[in-house]
């Protein structure tokens, strides 16, 4: 059923418009004295809320690790197929010789990505995340595939307490059955 | 030193019309700035000139005020490209936005903006030209403006332009005469039997020693303030440009320095509407009613005078803020209504008015 709004008519007053215009004008006067909600965008920065996808990256674990361990899933599962994965093998001598794999390269290709949040989904290492930043820019195409250094660089440390392969080490150190 | 008085009269042209310029461009300014704060931003805010913005503190805040958002505003005019589209009439295409600016700065001539009392007790207007008919040329020459937005919109060969200008003729017609009407009222008070009759927008203005014509003559002024805002092509009237529905009415086709002046053009009319309102309604320099300078013991001499044009250019700003803030309170006039308030309302009032005031002023002169 519609739903029929009365209209009031218009009483003298209203009529004379010119009582309805002060009234309009007191409004927009005391506007003038409000802060405005404008936000100086270079200097102020939005408040990034929690969960946000920005650019994706790479991160460490507290240890100072690489997390990946280029399984290539998120290689696999990228719709737009921005990510290039070369795995490498961890050199014997490596403090973390007992962690399977590492990236030799990773890239990830940002006019391609589409912010889409998969690969952070999908990675068992939770080694790579979508973080705060949102605005990219550069003047070559080049300038905007971000190279394994580029990755760690933006993405940082990662403060979660798993150490996964640190447990992984003991575990085969001390033959405990975890 | 004897200057030749029409070099002088030159010199003062000049300083004249560069001081409505400025007015002008910093109108634009205040309308941006106004705009901005009415709609809770910050406005123009980032220009800023190399060695005075670089001053500290002050710098900044005059940075921030937007100060020296004009230059760049005008320069901008300059630089662009100026296109000449090919279905246009060149010529009048090309003479338009000098007929809109020209009646403009005309105008000017004939407004006072302040006084100067010699030792002698002799009052010399501030004008440019102290002509007696001042109101009457005011009237005749502010109206040819609408011919500048006439021919832009017809030599401009295309329908939005066109129908810019047509509205712009209509308007101007229909609020000429309840503007014209309007202001009969003061002219018979000020050339009343007995006075030395005047049409000088100086003498009206040293009428109002006493009350202001906008206290005792409220529907007069609020009839002539309407009309002054049709006039001058503003919103609520802004029937020629009115972009939501014409693109941007008749100068759609302008670009560039054709544009610029057509815009001065418009804040120089709203200058000058200011000035006139004030003169006729606000009673020019004379600080409140019933005090005049002279009785506040500023009479005489140059302080005198920098306070008269002090007193009269603050009113004025009042109605330029005036004429911002309504711009940016109040939604366009539907075209139809725009007619039906100009031809039902204000005319007939403004006759009614007329009467009213004819049959109270012979009351005044001759009974008491």
């Amino acid at each position: 059923m519609p739903i029929v709004i009365k209209r009031r008519p218009l009483n003298f007053l209203e009529k004379l418009y010119l009582p309805e215009i002060a009234r309009g004008l007191s409004t927009t006067f005391k506007k003038i004295w409000e802060k405005p909600v404008t936000l100086e965008y270079p200097e102020q920065r939005p408040t990034i809320p929690e969960g946000y996808r920005g650019v994706p990256t790479l991160v460490k674990d507290p240890e100072g690790r690489e997390k990946c361990v280029s399984c290539q899933l998120c290689e696999f599962v990228c719709p737009p197929k921005a990510i290039r994965i070369k795995p490498g093998e961890i050199p014997e001598n490596s403090e973390y010789a007992h962690v399977e794999k590492g990236p030799q390269e990773f890239e990830i290709d940002m006019l391609r990505c589409i912010y889409c949040g998969m690969c952070q989904e999908v990675c068992p290492e939770e080694a790579i995340w979508l973080q705060n930043q949102f605005s990219l820019s550069g003047y070559s195409r080049e300038e905007l595939v971000n190279n394994k250094e580029d990755l760690y660089e933006l993405g940082g440390t990662l403060p979660d307490e798993h150490f996964k392969w640190r447990k992984k080490k003991e575990a085969a150190e001390h033959g405990s059955g975890h | 030193m004897d200057v030749n008085p029409v070099i002088l009269k030159f010199v003062y042209a000049a300083t004249v019309v560069s001081v409505i310029m400025g007015l002008c461009s910093y109108a634009v300014l205040a309308e941006r700035k106004i705009s901005s704060w009415i709609q809770g931003r910050v406005g123009p805010n980032r220009t800023s000139l190399p060695l005075i913005g670089g001053i500290p503190l002050i710098g900044k805040f005059l940075t921030r005020l937007g100060i020296y958002q004009p230059v760049p505003d005008g320069l901008k005019f300059l630089f662009k490209e100026d296109v000449v589209p090919a279905h246009v009439n060149k010529f009048y295409f090309i003479m338009a936005p000098v007929i809109a600016l020209v009646p403009a700065l005309t105008t000017v001539v004939v407004v006072p903006f302040g006084r100067f009392v010699t030792e002698a007790g002799e009052v010399i207007p501030l004008v440019l030209a102290n002509v007696n008919v001042g109101l009457l040329f005011l009237f005749a020459i502010s109206s040819l403006g609408v011919y500048g937005v006439v021919l832009a919109g017809w030599s401009s060969n295309s329908k939005y332009p066109f129908l810019g200008g047509i509205r712009a003729s209509a308007q101007m017609i229909s609020y000429e005469l309840a503007m014209g009407v309007s202001v009969l009222p003061i002219l018979i008070w000020v050339n009343a039997p007995g006075r030395e009759g005047t049409l000088n927008l100086f003498d009206i203005a040293q009428a109002q020693s006493g009350f202001w014509f906008a206290m005792w003559m409220p529907v007069s002024a609020i009839i002539f303030l309407v009309c002054l805002f049709a006039e001058t092509n503003r919103l609520p009237f802004d029937m020629a440009e009115s972009e939501t529905e014409l693109v941007s009415g008749f100068h759609t086709e302008y670009s560039s320095f054709k544009f610029g002046l057509f815009f001065v053009g418009e804040y120089a009319h709203m200058v000058v509407g200011s000035c006139v309102f004030t003169l006729l309604f606000l009673g020019g320099w004379n600080p409140m009613p019933f005090v005049t300078l002279e009785a506040l013991g500023f009479g005489e001499g140059i302080l005198g005078a920098i306070l008269s044009v002090g007193i009269f250019s603050g009113k004025m700003c009042g109605m330029m803020f005036f004429f911002m803030w309504i711009r940016w309170t109040l939604p366009r006039f539907r075209y139809d209504q725009v007619m039906k308030l100009g031809w039902k309302i204000l005319l007939p009032l403004s006759i009614a008015n007329l009467v009213v005031y004819t049959i109270f002023i012979f009351y005044l002169d001759t009974k008491l």
